[in-house]
């Protein structure tokens, strides 16, 4: 598998895919903390120092978006871009039946392809961090605290976890699908479909099966419940819920404020303090769970189909 | 002499279509055996269920003594297959490609550059080694395939039509080379082919297949034989193929 992955990893650098990737992720970077920080200095000049104030440079949006926006809807593409074509490119140059016929096991090819990308990702990411974080010391003039500093890592490692499932969707996709042109459709299909639609979907359905009625909590209650289930199947949905309070501690809940009773308000602005990172972490565990069962998920049905595949090019 | 491959009613059954019938052959060390047969006779299937690549429905093989259902392994690593339009990665040198394969292979990163250096030597590319493949031609890119089932030492290579697309010249010096495998360095070859007279110049003995059947089975002249009886005269591999199959 090692010689697998070492292969991959040189392609995956050598690209000119990766190139323009890491032309755009760049860009954007600094675009991002040049926005933002902009937006800071001029907000927060004449006040004290408020807690937190470097993870804002990811979190809030300057003049268009805020880098965990970006991430949350772009992020797939990455993963898309980085997975879309690693067998039906193989199957249709004919290397697939050669890789077949040396001493590897099937599942070495998917795993060394995987982790190929992740290894790719990861590097990308953890530079985009820390390059965002250079500049944002330079613009700002703040230094992160440690908790900050473990707050970003634990940002960057969900992150790429949430990459690293539409890359195991891609790279089921190019299994499923001999031609490259259908896999990279069908990928993005599937996450137009969760990104944008599930939004609405939820909400829509919700109404359907629970419809609110005025005056009546428990159905307005049911209700939310209902869509909320529902969106949970988006990754993106789940991959806003786990970043959230890590990158914005002073968010109470990762529910809407409809849900939070009059006592909750009360409890909330007499408790005005951040939530520290052990119940940060402890609010997006579900969520995080949820993304890695479903990265899971869609890799198992990669070895499943990929193991059945009949490998004649033909 | 011992069997290398040993095949009992071997099978393969896509849906309502057999493949490949109940079929049973051996293949003795160090000869060549023809797999002889129209486009669509089973030639390929059997191929692949000789390297563990699809399962047989019926039927047991032997590689090499390993059953290559159960251990793909030990016969993949043993046994080097030339498939039909063997493909390679065209953004890498003839060399790095060879290095890949090498590696996959688990050998040790100094033995990798021997067997690379001889194996590029037998098939004469050593000069064009670090070009990229996109600029190769047909007939280099059979012979760097050959090269490629070289470099793990095989004891069977099984090539599936290794003759197909390249020039005369071509064909007489893979032709050549197959039987230098064979008689100098005891490696057996199964080779499979649907040209008849390349076929009767390189092997030691054929079986013809049509329809996932084998219809006959032995060394050419035993095959002429046959037909001497049934015409009363010496037949040539292409008159005993065409007699197998205008008798259906």
């Amino acid at each position: 598998m090692f010689a697998i992955f070492r292969k991959e990893i040189a392609d995956n650098f050598s690209s000119t895919r990766f190139l323009i990737l890491f032309c755009l992720v760049i860009c954007v970077a600094l675009l991002t903390t040049y926005m933002v920080s902009m937006n800071l200095r001029s907000e927060l000049s004449g006040g004290a120092k408020i807690e937190y104030l470097f993870l804002m440079l990811y979190s809030t949006s300057g003049q268009f978006f805020s880098l965990t926006q970006f991430i949350a809807f772009f992020g797939p593409l990455i993963g898309i871009i980085m997975g879309f074509d690693a067998i039906n490119r193989e199957r249709n140059a004919g290397t697939l039946s050669k890789l077949l016929s040396q001493p590897v096991y099937r599942d070495a090819i998917i795993n060394g392809k995987f982790l190929a990308a992740v290894t790719t990702v990861s590097i990308m990411f953890v530079s985009l961090i820390l390059l965002i974080s250079g500049l944002g010391m330079l613009r700002v003039g703040v230094v992160p605290s440690a908790e900050e500093a473990v707050r970003l890592m634990l940002y960057t490692v969900i992150s790429i976890v949430y990459v690293g499932f539409w890359l195991g969707v891609a790279i089921l996709f190019s299994i499923l699908f001999r031609s490259i042109g259908t896999s990279a459709l069908a990928a993005v299909a599937l996450w137009i479909l969760v990104s944008f639609f599930i939004g609405f979907g939820s909400s829509l359905i919700a109404d359907v099966v629970v419809p609110a009625e005025q005056g009546n909590t428990d159905r307005a209650v049911k209700n939310r419940q209902v869509a909320e289930a529902i969106s949970r199947t988006s990754p993106v949905h789940l991959y806003s819920g786990a970043t959230s309070t890590i990158m914005d501690p002073y968010r109470k809940t990762t529910k809407s404020f409809v849900l939070v009773g009059p006592m909750e308000r009360i409890s909330m602005s007499r408790f005005n303090d951040a939530l520290p990172l052990a119940q940060s972490v402890l609010v997006v565990a579900p969520y995080l769970t949820t993304l890695l069962a479903l990265t899971a998920v869609c890799f198992g049905i990669s070895y499943l189909v990929f193991m059945r595949q009949e490998v004649r090019s033909i | 002499m011992s069997a290398v491959i040993e095949t009992h009613e071997l099978s393969k059954v896509y849906g309502q279509n057999k493949a490949v019938d109940r079929l049973t052959f051996e293949v003795e060390q160090g000869e060549i055996f023809g797999f002889l047969g129209p486009n669509g006779a089973g030639k390929t299937t059997t191929i692949l269920m000789l390297l563990g690549l699809t399962e047989p429905t019926g039927g047991s093989a032997s590689v090499l003594g390993f059953d290559p259902v159960r251990e793909p392994l030990k016969v993949k690593e043993c046994v080097g297959c030339m498939p039909e339009n063997v493909g390679f990665y065209h953004d890498m040198t003839a060399r790095e490609n060879l290095e890949y394969v090498a590696r996959l292979n688990s050998l040790s990163e100094s033995e990798i550059k021997t067997r690379i250096g001889s194996a590029l030597d037998k098939v004469k590319l050593t000069h064009e080694a670090d070009k990229l493949l996109g600029a190769y031609s047909r007939g280099m890119r059979q012979r760097l395939g050959i090269a490629e089932v070289l470099i793990k030492n095989p004891k069977l290579v099984v090539l599936d039509e290794p003759t197909l697309g390249l020039d005369p010249e071509g064909i007489n010096s893979m032709l050549d080379f197959i039987r230098s495998l064979s008689r100098e360095e005891n490696i057996s070859v199964l080779l499979c082919s649907h040209l008849l007279h390349q076929a009767q110049e390189v092997c030691d003995r054929v079986g013809i297949l049509n329809e996932g059947k084998l219809v006959a089975k032995g060394t050419i002249e035993e095959l002429a034989e046959e037909g001497i009886q049934a015409q009363g005269k010496k037949l040539s591999l292409e008159d005993i193929y065409m007699r197998y199959f205008q008798e259906q």
